[in-house]
């Protein structure tokens, strides 16, 4: 008997035990992410400018012995022609690309292993005098008599988080910049918040002042039914039918833009912003309303001057939380906004929000290579800002609760 | 008498924003089901995609999304309501709770396409799982967790704690209370989260692209480490990235239709549920 209450005993502390770790269980999740994307993500501050395996050489005598990655993309795009654009002499620059030595130079001539390749390209950037090459690492000269080689640095945190170019793929060396994502994602964040705060507001005002039992009955389901929709086929809807709409409504070339990003985010947050503005309305006490109404206000003037104002932090908790869901969403904007990963200059331009970029480059990139490297930092950035975003929506809304 | 008119002006307003909205979710309801209705028949629903995805049906989706809805509840749902039941019947009012409590919202407030990042982080490439079932269950059981903590958290202290008391007074332990008498009570509010998180994960793609979806596979997955097909994932596909788009659209309408159907019927059944148990609720 008394063994059997030990056991008893035993079986129930086990299984607090346990319940205990499962309280946890989001805690050890949130931590575990915090790891994985952070080691990963700022994997890409080690990793070199210039593509892994490859380096860039000039003629010794060229002053030039610095590039950076910008530099070296307006070179090997020809947007840049002449060194002394970068404080060089007066010349023209020869951009030489590894895969040109075999137009000059049949393959069979270059020796067992290639071991006479080096010197064939060490003769060539020694003669050209404006030469930049950019060669693999194995097949590279020595770097003397007549032959430099440019340094390459490591990425560094300006690099990407004030870089106005993402080019991934660019080579030789390719552009890390965080500044088009972001602000193409504010900018159809922030489109999305002023279509749907309105639109929102005015809804939860309605469902909570104005509209009878009845009406309140069947908007719920219809609220929540539009939170439920997934956002692949929202994404859908906003391609197949808006994205037409917008293209002849404002006549242009195509109907990926901004714009149409922005109105797709508007409709999936109004459901956050409706439910939560109304929570908090509906939470202003009667007493307040009776005594604005007794002292002859109307209905409307007691809404915007008594319980507007009463349940400010409630509906700034609301913005707060629908410009979370339209900075992190991901699908709908990937399928509506047109992707060009350039910094927005209008609401018609084509955008690429951080979310999309994940998704649309994840898949091509090679792993662990600074490319799939950006990419977990994009996602690190995300999870700063959303993580910001739930603690502020939460100092906000406990706000709400202290005036009771 | 000009605040009597701003009122009206005001009221209007706010009359036709409620009707918008509205009108916003039948017109995309009803785009789909319109579209979506013609190409639907049993074809559609049981057999592979063929010709490029152009024709042939969804059946291979339906299949990966019903695994993943099991494989994802099978974790999720033991672990979230075990979670719930430590942070209200166990865990007091401390400010263990409180970091319980925000770390859960926290985690409802990261996008999906975060998850998609996390779990091919661990699952994918450092547990070595690869781009498989399991990968992916483990991914959108992770997303899915927040949302039954929370429901069942609610369902929890929807219980009246005479229960909990008239229990513990007749000699019963904690955990038998809990077992016998405060989850049977909670059980049907809990299914309610279980079957809204059904809807949510077969509607989630960023998760899935780089844990397991698969872009075209014509036989059915046979272990826990094969990719599948999965019906948000084929959409996508469908929608943008087909070999012929424009002769693979009635496809996607059917599939978007199939998917929403999902999705409503899970919220139909879950909010039957709830005012069924509100009625009962107020008649005791």
């Amino acid at each position: 008997m008394i063994k059997n209450k030990f056991f008893k005993r035993l079986i129930e502390k086990g299984v607090e035990a346990m319940l205990t770790l499962s309280g946890a269980v989001t805690s050890i999740i949130i931590l575990f992410m915090c790891i994985f994307l952070f080691v990963e993500g700022f994997g890409l501050f080690k990793s070199s400018t210039v593509e892994e395996g490859y380096s860039i050489y000039v003629n010794s005598e060229n002053p030039v012995s610095e590039l950076s990655p910008q530099e070296l993309k307006q070179i090997f795009d020809s947007e840049v022609t002449n060194w002394k654009e970068f404080g060089g002499k007066d010349q023209a620059i020869r951009v030489y690309r590894f895969d040109e030595i075999f137009k000059t130079y049949p393959e069979e001539e270059m020796g067992e292993d290639f071991s006479i390749l080096p010197i064939v390209l060490g003769d060539v950037v020694r003669e050209n005098e404006g030469i930049v090459a950019f060669l693999p690492t194995d097949f590279a000269p020595e770097a003397n008599n007549g032959i430099k080689m440019i340094p390459a640095d490591q990425i560094s945190f300006s690099d990407f988080f004030l870089g106005e170019e993402w080019l991934p793929t660019a080579t030789p060396s390719p552009l890390f910049g965080l500044m088009p994502l972001l602000l193409g994602t504010l900018l159809v964040s922030l489109l999305a918040i002023s279509i749907a705060l309105p639109l929102g507001l005015g809804v939860a005002i309605y469902l909570s002042e104005l509209a009878d039992e009845r009406t309140r009955r069947f908007m719920k389901p219809v609220i929540e039914l539009l939170a439920g929709i997934p956002s692949v086929v929202y994404g859908f809807f906003g391609l197949v039918v808006l994205a037409p709409i917008i293209q002849k409504t404002f006549n242009l070339p195509v109907g990926e833009t901004a714009l149409t990003g922005g109105v797709i985010l508007a409709i999936m947050a109004l459901p956050t912003i409706i439910s939560i503005a109304e929570d908090a309305m509906r939470n202003t006490p009667r007493e307040m309303r009776e005594a604005s109404l007794a002292l002859g206000a109307t209905k409307w003037q007691t809404i915007y001057k008594v319980i507007i104002p009463y349940s400010k932090s409630g509906i700034s908790a609301a913005v707060v939380l629908g410009i979370g869901r339209a900075i992190g969403e991901t699908m709908a904007v990937l399928m509506v906004t047109g992707n060009g990963a350039m910094i927005p200059g209008s609401v018609f331009d084509s955008v690429r929000t951080i979310p999309a970029t994940i998704a649309a480059e994840l898949g091509e990139a090679p792993f662990s290579g600074p490319h799939y490297q950006s990419l977990f930092l994009l996602g690190c950035v995300l999870f700063v800002i959303t993580m910001v975003i739930s603690v502020a929506s939460e100092v906000i809304s406990k706000k709400q609760n202290y005036k009771h | 008498m000009n605040r009597k008119i701003s009122q009206q002006i005001a009221f209007t307003l706010f009359r036709i924003f409620g009707l918008l909205v509205v009108v916003i979710l039948f017109s995309i309801l009803g785009f789909i089901v319109v579209n979506g209705i013609q190409v639907i028949n049993w074809e559609f629903l049981t057999t592979a995609p063929k010709d490029g995805m152009t024709t042939g049906g969804i059946f291979p989706a339906i299949v990966g999304t019903f695994y993943l809805i099991v494989g994802s509840l099978l974790i999720a749902f033991p672990l979230g309501v075990m979670s719930a039941v430590y942070t209200n019947e166990y865990a007091g009012r401390g400010w263990i709770v409180k970091i319980i409590r925000m770390m859960t919202n926290n985690l409802a407030g990261i996008p999906s396409i975060v998850f998609g990042l996390f779990g091919m982080a661990l699952f994918v490439n450092k547990l070595g799982f690869g781009d498989s079932i399991l990968a992916g269950s483990l991914t959108l059981s992770v997303l899915v967790l927040p949302l039954i903590i929370r429901t069942t958290e609610e369902a929890l202290k929807a219980v009246p704690d005479s229960f909990r008391t008239g229990s513990l007074a007749l000699g019963a332990t904690k955990l038998q209370t809990i077992r016998k008498v405060v989850l049977p009570t909670a059980l049907p509010n809990i299914i309610t989260g279980l079957i809204l998180s059904v809807g949510r994960i077969s509607g989630e793609t960023a998760p899935i692209l780089f844990t397991v979806a698969a872009y075209f596979l014509p036989h059915l997955p046979t272990s826990l480490y094969d990719q599948v097909m999965a019906l948000p994932y084929h959409l996508y596909a469908l929608a943008t990235s087909g070999t012929d788009i424009e002769a693979s659209r009635p496809m996607a309408y059917g599939t978007a239709l199939v998917l929403i159907g999902i999705v409503l019927i899970m919220n139909l059944i879950a909010s039957f549920i709830r005012r069924r148990l509100e009625r009962k609720w107020k008649r005791n």
